[in-house]
């Protein structure tokens, strides 16, 4: 019987290793919601670079700017460009059908791109931009092949002139231990005003701005959950021995 | 108090019905942990209807409106994250309660004589539950909602002759849109709870008529004291009452760190591409339906080849159309002289853990893509999944039984 049980399920595993093996490999990224100042330097880039394109247009200002920390008219002289009120939907002006002229597809709204494409592969594409002088705006990406956006931080992280591997293993000097290279962009043809650390650090901190935003409830809801279960646990005790004096008599 | 449910009593039997189905309805003292999914059920179609009440509240129902309008219960909304974490959780929790609850059917035979109206009233929840959750599956009017429903909807279609009609039908349009969404609307909050609501009733009323079955799979009715009271049987309340509160705080416990902590559980209880809206011109590469249907979909799946000149895709719908519909006729095919897997032989017990493991091996192949491979075991997976059925009023009946105890056991 056991034998057979066993048999069974050595029949099957093969099939459960097939599962993984994904598509592109990524940058891993690990988002931290309670690092307000990295939130907030990602709501500066978001508001100064993204959104002239690109809406959140199912988050409201106010809400982000409680969230961040942000007073209210710090805010709204800093990071509404347009003549939005505070309380109003992240919305932008370009046209859609324009946009289409302009890109191929108009630019998605980037509220949820957080849940949708998730951390890694958002942190890997903003660092994956390449001078490829065939692409009509002169680049090209390494983990969206063809992407018709422009790389609108080339002001900061310079354009750079190899497709870039991201995802690869670094390499690691067998000496020192250093990492010598960890397959991102080390060689530019226009530079930009970043080193290539303050670069990585700025995306770290947009994609955790989008993360959040993909998201807003995500803190409130393990702070409160935490009590939640702690709650439940407590519960379980007077519920424990009010079915243990019930039964002790059942035979 | 006492005067006011007198004063009730007279005119409405309140004091009859809780003893009836309550105080005085003596269920096997042996039950063990497989007997709580069904109070757990309860439970969750608790939390389903009120959080439903809530969101539909904020909800709007209308193509162009539906994605936004979650969104918006999602940020603007006070607790609106909270209702429908709950709602969408609970919507798996049902499915894992309802699952465990069945699969403690077949454990113990609780399926046979007298219980058969149980199980066929349980069968047809089971069914409603699927269109429920299918339909509301639609309402979010993410890509995944949309591509799922259009996938099971054209489905209809490979019936012979009346198929496109039928899917078209259904749809209310050549392809999924506001209309489909709003009658599914109309039926996911409206139509189908009621349903739903009266089948639980009929399930429990004929359970209370016939008695609870338990881990022995003995009829405790047989044996009873001079008052007319079962002598294994022990009052529902208070004994299973305080019983299950137990179960209730165990299950919640690990609901709750879901619901808080991993809503969308890996992908498997919401699915990534439903965080963009639904778009008729872009089909997602890889479309796959939640979790709880994705043994019948790796059924349908499994089926490759087309037979006496209809396509595979029809045969496929057959397949998955008899998986679920083979359940019903359980009560039937198992010829047993004993109930409980306890006292069952060793074929029987084969048969439940090959049919167990097909049906967790299934519900993973149809989550993921099919590869040459994965296919020719969803058809081996799918034999062994019929087999169980098929064969079972034979090896029921051949297969070495060991002698049924009296009086219940531990």
């Amino acid at each position: 019987m056991k034998k057979i049980l066993v048999t069974l399920v050595f029949a099957i595993l093969p099939t459960f290793t097939l599962a993984s093996g994904g598509s592109a490999h990524l940058d891993t990224m690990s988002p931290d919601l309670a690092d307000q100042p990295s939130l907030q330097r990602g709501a500066a880039t978001f508001t100064n670079y993204c959104m002239g394109c690109h809406s959140m247009k199912y988050a409201r200002y106010e809400r982000v700017a409680t969230d961040l920390g942000i007073p209210l008219d710090a805010y709204e002289e800093n990071l509404i460009f347009s003549d939005a009120k505070i309380g109003e939907l992240m919305t932008i002006a370009m046209a859609p059908g324009q946009a289409k002229n302009w890109f191929g597809n108009p630019p998605p709204d980037l509220s949820l791109e957080g849940r949708l494409r998730g951390p890694d592969w958002l942190y890997s594409y903003m660092r994956a931009f390449y001078a490829d002088p065939s692409r009509p705006y002169g680049v090209n990406n390494a983990v969206f092949k063809d992407v018709g956006m422009p790389h609108v931080l080339a002001d900061l992280q310079g354009v750079c002139d190899h497709k870039p591997e991201i995802g690869a293993e670094p390499k690691v000097d067998s000496l020192s231990g250093r990492i010598i290279s960890d397959g991102t962009c080390e060689s530019f043809s226009t530079e930009g005003s970043m080193t290539k650390a303050e670069y990585d650090e700025t995306i770290y901190d947009l994609v955790n701005f989008m993360v959040y935003m993909a998201e807003p409830s995500r803190m409130e809801s393990e702070s409160i959950g935490k009590w939640v279960l702690l709650f439940l646990i407590i519960l379980f005790i007077p519920a424990y021995f009010l079915n243990k004096e019930y039964w002790k008599d059942v035979h | 108090m006492q005067k006011l449910i007198g004063w009730i009593d007279e005119r409405l039997p309140i004091v009859n019905a809780f003893e009836k189905h309550m105080s005085k309805y003596y269920a096997p003292k042996n039950f063990n942990i497989m007997y709580f999914f069904g109070s757990l059920s309860m439970l969750v179609l608790v939390n389903q209807l009120l959080t439903g009440i809530w969101l539909t509240m904020s909800y709007n129902p209308s193509a162009e409106g539906a994605f936004a309008s979650v969104e918006y219960i999602m940020r603007d909304v006070e607790y609106g994250w909270l209702l429908r974490y709950l709602h969408s959780t609970g919507a798996s929790a049902f499915f894992v309660v309802v699952y465990l609850h069945m699969f403690r059917g077949l454990m113990y035979g609780s399926y046979r004589k007298p219980r058969e109206l149980v199980w066929i009233f349980g069968m047809t929840i089971y069914l409603c539950l699927m269109a429920e959750a299918f339909m509301g599956y639609l309402l979010p009017w993410g890509q995944m909602s949309y591509w799922g429903a259009q996938v099971i909807i054209n489905l209809f279609g490979a019936i012979p002759v009346i198929g496109d009609d039928l899917s078209l039908w259904i749809r209310g349009d050549y392809l999924i849109s506001g209309v489909t969404l709003n009658r599914f609307f109309a039926l996911h909050v409206v139509a189908l709870p009621i349903v739903l609501l009266a089948l639980v009733v009929l399930h429990l009323l004929a359970l209370h008529e016939v008695g609870s079955n338990n881990p022995d799979g003995i009829e405790i009715k047989k044996n009873k004291d001079e008052n007319g009271i079962p002598k294994d049987g022990i009052p529902f309340h208070p004994y299973y009452s305080v019983h299950d509160i137990v179960a209730v705080v165990v299950f919640l416990f690990v609901f709750c760190g879901v619901v808080f902590f991993f809503p969308e559980m890996g992908g498997f209880f919401l699915e990534k591409p439903n965080f963009e809206p639904a778009n008729p011109l872009k089909t997602p590469e890889h479309i796959a339906p939640v979790w709880y249907f994705t043994p019948y979909y790796a059924m349908l799946r499994a089926v490759t080849i087309g037979m006496f000149g209809l396509p595979a895709k029809f045969w496929g719908v057959v397949v998955m159309g008899a998986a679920i519909a083979i359940l019903f006729v359980v009560p039937w095919l198992d010829r047993s002289p004993v109930k409980s897997i306890r006292y069952k032989g060793w074929m029987s017990k084969l048969a439940l853990i090959a049919f167990a493991i097909s049906f967790v091996v299934l519900s993973y192949l149809g989550a993921v893509a099919t590869t040459p491979g994965r296919t020719m075991l969803a058809q081996v997976l799918t034999f062994v999944y019929f087999g169980f059925f098929i064969l079972m009023p034979w090896y029921s009946k051949i297969d070495k039984t060991k002698p049924v105890p009296e009086r219940v056991t531990g």
